[in-house]
C-alpha cells in the first residue's frame, strides 16, 4: 500500500489521473473502518487531508459550493440558514467526533443508500463537481447514484464540491434508527419546499438500491398545492392530500430485509416522516408567510 | 519485608520484563493510602484505588501490554457454521517473511486438545469439523498484525459444509444431525437427546390439581434474544515464554484458576509452570469466563520462544466470547379471582449454540428460578439447554434468570389485567417473603422484601410530562428517534411498567464456591500496614476498593496495599454470580481476623503483664492501635508488631449447597437470592416504532453496602444492559445458515448516553445474617426486572402484546 | 514511511509505519501512549478520542499519514493541556515541568489532574475504565466550549461515547460536578 499525500490540488488530480484505483481519503470515516477490518487493502491511498480548499465552502446567489471535505460539524453550525436540510441531516450523522471529520465527499463517494446526506441533496437541488486533470463538470445529483454503492464518477476523477442550491423555503430531514444517537439509517426522508418555483422536492434514504427522489409523490404534491391555491393562500394542506403524498412516498420505495429493518417498515416509516415533514415544512412556510405578510 | 517490594505482574518496573510502553505501572495492584485513623472502612464510599491510573491512561489493560521482541497472534476462523475440513495447507502462510509459526490442531502438543469450563467439549483448535460460525481452525505469530492477518488469509481450508441444526425442533428431531457424536459427559444419562446438553425439571404440589381451581389461566410464548456482553475492552493477552519452560500468561480474565486448570493440560506444563497475572480488564460481564485467546497465545509462545500478543478486533470479539443464551419460553400461569396464583407450568428452552460452556448451570438457573419471586405451591418447570450449530452461549450477567422474568413478568402482568387488577398490587399478593418456600423446596431463609422493593419503586415520583416542550419548539434529544429528528410530539405515547425479580448469589447446586486471601501485616515506614492479596479478578466491579475497606475495618489500619492478582495466591473462584464481595470479601474478612488473633496473640506475649484488659477484655484494632472495646489504648500496632510480619492466607466457604434432583429439581441449590424491582416510564412514538426511556426507577435490597457509590454505580450499569436487551441489542443469527448478520458495533447496538434515562436508586439494607456484613451479591439483579419494566411500559403505552425482545421498531408497528 | 507529528506539546517521529496503521495504532504501539483505548475501530465507540488540532476526533479512523504535522492530544496530556489552558497559554507548547513526576508508581497518586479527571473519579464515574480516556477528552472539550452545559447538551456531546458499566449516570454526574467547580473556579 503506499499512501499519497498531495500538497495541492492539482497534485491531487495528477496523483488520481496516475493511480485511477487510488482510494482518496479525506475524514477516513468510511476508508478508515474497511482497512481495519481488511475489507479493503487499495494499493493507493490518496490523503486529502492537505488540500485545504476541499475544507471550504463559499456561498453564491443561488447557491453554495460546498467543499467536499467540510465536516458535518460546521455545516451544522455555519449553513443552517442556508442549507437547512443539510444541516439537519448532518447532525444525524454518527456522532460528534465522526461530524468533526466526515464530510458530504465521503458520502457521495461511497454513494452508500445509508449515507445521511443524500436525502437532503436530493431534496435541495445540488450538483456534483467532479473534476479530473481532464477538466471539470457538473453531475446533477439525481445522475450521480448509479447503483448501490456506486456513483457516477469516472476512475481519474475526485469531487471538489457539491453545490447545493440555497434555501428558498423550508427544509426538513428525519431519519429512523434503532437508537438515539449515533446510528445508521434504518431509512431517512428529505424535504424541501421551492416556493420560488412552487415546487417540493424530495429525498429517500436507506429504502432503495440507492437514494432516490419520490417523483409521482412530488408531481402529486406539485399540483395539488397548485391547484387548491395553497402556496398562495397559505392553508393547511387537507389531510388527504398529506396522506396521498406519504403513500406515494412509501410506494417509491424499494427497500430490502436486512439486520436493521424490514423491508415492510421502511416503506411504512417513510410514509410516516414524508407526512411529518410535510407538516413541519409547510407550517413553517406559512409561519414566514403570516411573519411577512404582518410585516408588509 | 516480601510482601511490599513491588510484586511481579505487567507493571512493576524493574522486576518484570513486561512493561506498558511508556513505563506506565499497571494498574490491577494499587496501595491505598486515603482516610486516617480507621477511616475508609466498610460503608463508606471510598474511592477507587485504581482512579488515577484509570483516569490518566495510565492503567495497563491486557491490550495495552507490550514486551520487547513480541509477536502479534492471529486466530484464523471458520467462515461457515458446520463443515467438515478436508484439508488444510499451512505452507504458503508459513513462507510469508515476519512469520513465525502457523499451528493447526495437528501441532497441538499434548493428548488434551479440548478444554471447557464444565463439560470439556470445545477443541482448542478445530479438528476434522467445524461446529459454528467463527469457531478457531489455525493460529499465527507474526512480527506485526498485518503479517500476520495476510498470513492467516493465506492459509487454505478446504470446508465441506454440513446441515445445520438451530433450534429446538431441527435439533431434537430423531434424525437430526448431532452437533456432538459420542457424548460422554455426566449429563448425557438424562437427556433425551444427543443435541440436549442438560434438563432440569422442578415439580412441586399438583399443577393439575391446582389448574383446577383457578378462575383465569393465561399462557403465553416468549422469545428472548441473543445478547452479547459487549465489554469494551476486547479479548487480549500477552504470553511470554519463561527460562525454564514455562510460560507466564498476562491476562484479562474473570477467573485465572480456573483458566489456569484449563491451560496447563493442553500444553503438557504442571500449573506451577503456567504462571499467571491479571491484567486490566475492560469489562467482563460473563463474557471472560470462558477461555478465548488465552492457550492460543500460550501456544505460539512456546513455539517460537518469544512473547505473543493477541488483541481480538471488535469483529472477533463477537466470536471470541459466549453470549447470552436465546430462549424460547411458555408459560401457563393460574390465579382465583381474589389474586393469588393457583399454578405455574413453565417450559424453558435454552439454545447453547455449539459448545456447553455454562448451559448446565445455565439449566439450573433458569429453572429454580423460572417462577420468579412469588409464592406459588404447585409448580411444573422444565429447563432445557441445546447444542446447535449457533455461536456458543453461556454465561451473562444474571444468566437463566434473566430470560426467565422476561416471560415472568410478563405473564404477571396479563393475569393482572385478566384479573382486572392494578399490576403492582397483584404481585403484592403474591410476593415472596422470608421463609417462602422455593419451587426446590428450599426455604428462602433470609430478608426477601419483594412487596417492600415494588412499593417504594411505585411510590417514586413519576418524571414530568413532555419535558421535550421548551420555549423553542421540541428539544428532540428527549423525545424517541432523539437526534434523528423524526418527531416534535407527533404520535408519542407515555407508558409506565414494573417488574421484579430474584437472582441467586454464588455458585450454586453443591459446587464447592470458595475463595481464598492472604492476608500481611507489617510495620513499614513506621506505619502498620496491611496487604491483601488474592486472586480476585478485578474487572471494574470495584473489588479492589472493597478488600482495602475491609481490611481496614478489620485490622484499623489506614495504608492497605492491594497485591497484584496472581496465580501465587489460591483461587478466588470467578467475579461473576454476584458473589466477589460475599465470597472473596468473606476471604478477607476471615483472613484479617486470623491475622488479627495472631496480632492480638504477639501482643499479649510482649505487653500482656502491664494491663489486665489484655487477659480479660475484648480487644480491637483500631486506628493503627490495640484497643479495649471500652476504647482504653493498650498498645500501638507499630510496637506490638515490631519487626514481625504477620501472614495468614486461608480459603473461605460460604455454607454448602446441594445438587437439584434431576427427577424432580428438589435441593437446597442455592446459597442467597437477591432482588430488585424496577418502574420503568416510557414514551413511545407509536406511529414509528420508536422508543425513549425517560425513567428507570430501581429499588434493591443490598443487605450491606459495603461501598454505597459502587453499589449505586452496578445498579445503575445492570439497569442499563437490561435496558439494552429491551430495545435494542440482539445477536442476530441467520436461521438457515447459522452465520452471525451483526458482528460488529454498526449493527449490534448498545444504549448510548442519549439513550439512557436517568435512573433514580432506592437501596435497602436488610441484613442476611448468613453473609459477611449482612451483604447481599448486588451485581445481577438489576438487570433481570429492567428488561421486563421496560417492555411493561412499552405494552402499556402502546396496547400491544409483545412477546419477545428486544422490542424494534417493526414490531411495534406491525412490519415484522 | 515516516510520521511526524505532536503528541501533547512533544515532537514525535515513527518510522515504518505501514500505510494501514491508524493514529490509534501509531500512538498506542509505536509512541508508548496506550491510554487511547481500541474498542471498536470503527467509530463507534469512542474510547479511542483524541484531540486533532483541537477537534475531538475517533484516532481509529484517522490514518496516521493524515496526522503529518498535526497537533494530537491524548488523556495521557489532558492534564497539562486543562493547566495551560487555565493559565491562558498557547495550548499545545511544551511544558517544561510535565505533571506525572514524583507520581506513586503504584497508584499514579500525586499525578495533576485536569478538573474533568478528578470529577470522575469522585463521581464514581470509572468501573472497568475502557471507555474513560475518550469521554474525558471529549467531555473536557465540551466544558471548554460550555462551561455550563445542560443535561441534553452533555448527552449530546457525549453520545460518541460508549460506556457498558455505569449506565452513564455518574458520568452524567461528573460532568456537572466539573462544569460546577470550573464555575466556582475551584
Amino acid at each position: 500500500m503506499d499512501f499519497l499525500r498531495p500538497a495541492s490540488w492539482e497534485e491531487a488530480l495528477a496523483a488520481k489521473a496516475a493511480h485511477p484505483t487510488a482510494v482518496p481519503i479525506a475524514g477516513g470515516t468510511d476508508v478508515m473502518v474497511e482497512i481495519n477490518f481488511d475489507h479493503r487493502r487499495p494499493d493507493h491511498l490518496l490523503d486529502l487531508g492537505r488540500v485545504a480548499e476541499l475544507g471550504e465552502w463559499e456561498v453564491g446567489e443561488e447557491s453554495v459550493r460546498l467543499g467536499a471535505s467540510v465536516p458535518y460539524s460546521r455545516i451544522m453550525e455555519h449553513l443552517r440558514a442556508e442549507l437547512p436540510g443539510l444541516a439537519l441531516a448532518s447532525h444525524t450523522v454518527a456522532s460528534p467526533q465522526i461530524r468533526n471529520r466526515g464530510g458530504v465527499g465521503g458520502n457521495l463517494g461511497t454513494a452508500s443508500p445509508a449515507g445521511d446526506a443524500h436525502p437532503a441533496l436530493l431534496a435541495a437541488g445540488a450538483e456534483v463537481e467532479a473534476v479530473s486533470v481532464r477538466g471539470t463538470r457538473l453531475i446533477p445529483i439525481d445522475d450521480f447514484y448509479t447503483g448501490v454503492k456506486r456513483n457516477a464518477l469516472a476512475p481519474d476523477e475526485l469531487i471538489r464540491a457539491v453545490h447545493v442550491q440555497k434555501a428558498d423555503g423550508p427544509q426538513q430531514y428525519s431519519k429512523v434508527g434503532t437508537r438515539n444517537a449515533m446510528v445508521i439509517a434504518v431509512c431517512a426522508f428529505g424535504l424541501a419546499l421551492h416556493p420560488e418555483t412552487r415546487t417540493v422536492r424530495t429525498g429517500i434514504g436507506s429504502a432503495a438500491p440507492t437514494p432516490i427522489r419520490a417523483r409521482i409523490a412530488e408531481e402529486f404534491l406539485n399540483s395539488a398545492l397548485e391547484e387548491g391555491g395553497f402556496w398562495d393562500n397559505g392553508k393547511i394542506v387537507t389531510p388527504s392530500v398529506a396522506k396521498q403524498f406519504a403513500d406515494l412516498c412509501a410506494a417509491a420505495c424499494n427497500p430490502i430485509d436486512d439486520v436493521r429493518g424490514t423491508a415492510s417498515y421502511r416503506r411504512h416509516a417513510v410514509g410516516v416522516m414524508a407526512r411529518r415533514t410535510l407538516t413541519w415544512t409547510w407550517e413553517s412556510y406559512r409561519g414566514a408567510r403570516h411573519t411577512t405578510e404582518g410585516a408588509a | 519485608m516480601e510482601s511490599v517490594r513491588p510484586p511481579k505482574s505487567p507493571g512493576f518496573q524493574g522486576t518484570s520484563p513486561v512493561l506498558a510502553r511508556g513505563g506506565a505501572p499497571n494498574g490491577v495492584p494499587t496501595k491505598v493510602t486515603q482516610g486516617s485513623q480507621t477511616k475508609g472502612g466498610i460503608g463508606e464510599s471510598t474511592l477507587r484505588p485504581d482512579g488515577t491510573l484509570k483516569v490518566t491512561g495510565e492503567f495497563a489493560y491486557s491490550s495495552d501490554l507490550w514486551h520487547e521482541d513480541m509477536l502479534w497472534g492471529q486466530i484464523l476462523r471458520s467462515p461457515v457454521a458446520h463443515a467438515e475440513i478436508v484439508s488444510i495447507d499451512t505452507s504458503e502462510a508459513l513462507a510469508l517473511p515476519g512469520v513465525y509459526a502457523v499451528m493447526t490442531y495437528d501441532d497441538l502438543p499434548t493428548d488434551v486438545k479440548h478444554y471447557g469450563l464444565e463439560i470439556q467439549d470445545t477443541p482448542v483448535l478445530a479438528h476434522g469439523k467445524v461446529r459454528h460460525h467463527g469457531e478457531p481452525v489455525a493460529i499465527v505469530a507474526a512480527d506485526h498484525p498485518e503479517t500476520a492477518r495476510r498470513a492467516a488469509a493465506k492459509i487454505k481450508v478446504d470446508y465441506r459444509e454440513l446441515p445445520v441444526v438451530t433450534d429446538e425442533k431441527s435439533a431434537t428431531a430423531p434424525d437430526a444431525i448431532l452437533v456432538h457424536e459420542n457424548r460422554d459427559d455426566h449429563h448425557i444419562g438424562h437427556v433425551s437427546h444427543p443435541n440436549i446438553v442438560h434438563r432440569q425439571p422442578i415439580v412441586r404440589g399438583d399443577a393439575d390439581a391446582a389448574a383446577a381451581r383457578a378462575d383465569v389461566i393465561v399462557k403465553g410464548e416468549y422469545y428472548f434474544g441473543m445478547q452479547d456482553q459487549a465489554f469494551l475492552g476486547p479479548e487480549s493477552g500477552l504470553a511470554v515464554p519463561e527460562e525454564d519452560g514455562g510460560v507466564h500468561l498476562y491476562i484479562a480474565t474473570q477467573w485465572l484458576h480456573s483458566d489456569l486448570r484449563q491451560i496447563a493440560p493442553v500444553l503438557g506444563l504442571p500449573e506451577k509452570k503456567v504462571r499467571m497475572t491479571l491484567a486490566g480488564v475492560g469489562g467482563a460481564f460473563g463474557g471472560r469466563e470462558d477461555l478465548s485467546m488465552q492457550i492460543h497465545a500460550c501456544l505460539l509462545a512456546l513455539r517460537t520462544g518469544k512473547p505473543v500478543k493477541i488483541v481480538y478486533n471488535r469483529f472477533e470479539s463477537f466470536f471470541g466470547h459466549v453470549h447470552r443464551h436465546p430462549a424460547r419460553l411458555y408459560y401457563e400461569h393460574g390465579a382465583t379471582r381474589d389474586g393469588k396464583l393457583t399454578h405455574v407450568r413453565c417450559r424453558i428452552v435454552l439454545d447453547g449454540g455449539a459448545y456447553a460452556s455454562a448451559s448446565p448451570a445455565v439449566v439450573g438457573n433458569a429453572s429454580s428460578l423460572g417462577i420468579g419471586p412469588y409464592v406459588v405451591d404447585d409448580v411444573e418447570i422444565e429447563a432445557i439447554a441445546l447444542y446447535t450449530n449457533n455461536p456458543p452461549c453461556g454465561a451473562m450477567r444474571g444468566f437463566g434468570a434473566v430470560q426467565a422474568c422476561f416471560a415472568y413478568e410478563a405473564q404477571m402482568d396479563k393475569v393482572a389485567g385478566e384479573l382486572g387488577l392494578d399490576p403492582v398490587e397483584f404481585r403484592r399478593r403474591n410476593a415472596m417473603e422470608q421463609g417462602t418456600i422455593m419451587p426446590t423446596g428450599q426455604p428462602v431463609d433470609s430478608p426477601a422484601p419483594v412487596a417492600e422493593l415494588l412499593r417504594r419503586v411505585k411510590a417514586m415520583p413519576l418524571p414530568p410530562e413532555r419535558q421535550w416542550e421548551s420555549s423553542e419548539g421540541a428539544d428532540v434529544r428527549q423525545l424517541p428517534g432523539g437526534l434523528s429528528n423524526t418527531t416534535h410530539g407527533e404520535g408519542v405515547v407515555r407508558g409506565v411498567g414494573y417488574a421484579v425479580g430474584i437472582k441467586n448469589v454464588g455458585f450454586s447446586e453443591g459446587f464447592d464456591d470458595y475463595s481464598t486471601a492472604k492476608v500481611r501485616m507489617e510495620v513499614v515506614a513506621g506505619q502498620p500496614v496491611a496487604t491483601v492479596h488474592t486472586a480476585m479478578a478485578e474487572v471494574g466491579q470495584g473489588g479492589v476498593t472493597v478488600h482495602a475497606q475491609i481490611a481496614r475495618t478489620e485490622l484499623g489500619v489506614t495504608q492497605v496495599t492491594i497485591h497484584p492478582a496472581d496465580t501465587q495466591v489460591g483461587s478466588a473462584g470467578s467475579t461473576s454470580a454476584s458473589r466477589q464481595t460475599y465470597v472473596t470479601g468473606g476471604a478477607v474478612k476471615n483472613a484479617c481476623e486470623l491475622v488479627r488473633e495472631k496480632v492480638l496473640a504477639l501482643g499479649r506475649r510482649q505487653f500482656g503483664s502491664y494491663h489486665p484488659a489484655w487477659a480479660t477484655a475484648e480487644l480491637l484494632l483500631e486506628g493503627g492501635k490495640v484497643v479495649t472495646d471500652g476504647g482504653e489504648v493498650l498498645a500501638d500496632l507499630v510496637d506490638v508488631l515490631g519487626d514481625e510480619a504477620v501472614e495468614i492466607e486461608a480459603e473461605w466457604r460460604h455454607r454448602a449447597t446441594e445438587p437439584f434432583d434431576l427427577r424432580t429439581g428438589q435441593g437446597n441449590g442455592h446459597v442467597q437470592y437477591s432482588f430488585a424491582a424496577h418502574r420503568a416510564v416510557v414514551e413511545v412514538d407509536t406511529e414509528l416504532g420508536l422508543v425513549k426511556v425517560v425513567e428507570l426507577a430501581c429499588a434493591q435490597d443490598v443487605g450491606k453496602a459495603l461501598n454505597p457509590l459502587s453499589v449505586v454505580g452496578q445498579i445503575q450499569g445492570g439497569t442499563t444492559q437490561g435496558l439494552g436487551i429491551a430495545v435494542m441489542e440482539e445477536i442476530i443469527v441467520d436461521p438457515v445458515t447459522a452465520k452471525v448478520r451483526n458482528p460488529s458495533f454498526t449493527d449490534y447496538l448498545i444504549p448510548t448516553i442519549l439513550d439512557t434515562p436517568t435512573i433514580p436508586v432506592d437501596v435497602l439494607e436488610l441484613a442476611d445474617d448468613h453473609a459477611p456484613y449482612g451483604l447481599r451479591g448486588i451485581g445481577e439483579a438489576p438487570t433481570l426486572s429492567s428488561t421486563p419494566a421496560v417492555l411493561a411500559a412499552i405494552r402499556n403505552a402502546t396496547g400491544l402484546e409483545l412477546n419477545r425482545t428486544p422490542v424494534r421498531p417493526e414490531h411495534l408497528t406491525g412490519n415484522a | 514511511m515516516r510520521v511526524n507529528f505532536t503528541v501533547n506539546g512533544r515532537p514525535q517521529e515513527a518510522d515504518d509505519v505501514w500505510e494501514g496503521e491508524s493514529l490509534l495504532y501509531v500512538l498506542r504501539e509505536r509512541l508508548g501512549l496506550p491510554g487511547s483505548k481500541n474498542a471498536c475501530e470503527q467509530g463507534e465507540c469512542g474510547s479511542c478520542t483524541v484531540r486533532l488540532d483541537g477537534v475531538p476526533v475517533c484516532s481509529c479512523l484517522v490514518a496516521a499519514g493524515q496526522a503529518e504535522g498535526r497537533e494530537v492530544v491524548t488523556v495521557e496530556g489532558l492534564a497539562d493541556y486543562a493547566r495551560q489552558r487555565s493559565w491562558g497559554a498557547a495550548p499545545g507548547a511544551p511544558l517544561d515541568s510535565p505533571s506525572g513526576e514524583g507520581t506513586d508508581s503504584l497508584t499514579g497518586e500525586g499525578a495533576e489532574l485536569a478538573p474533568i479527571q478528578q470529577a470522575f473519579i469522585d463521581a464514581g464515574a470509572v468501573q472497568c475504565g475502557f471507555c474513560t480516556p475518550g469521554l474525558l477528552v471529549a467531555a473536557d472539550e465540551m466544558l471548554e466550549h460550555n462551561p455550563d452545559p445542560s443535561d441534553a447538551d452533555i448527552r449530546e456531546a457525549l453520545s460518541g461515547n460508549l460506556c457498558r458499566c455505569t449506565g452513564y449516570e455518574k458520568i452524567m454526574d461528573a460532568v456537572r460536578l466539573a462544569a460546577a467547580r470550573q464555575s466556582e473556579g475551584v
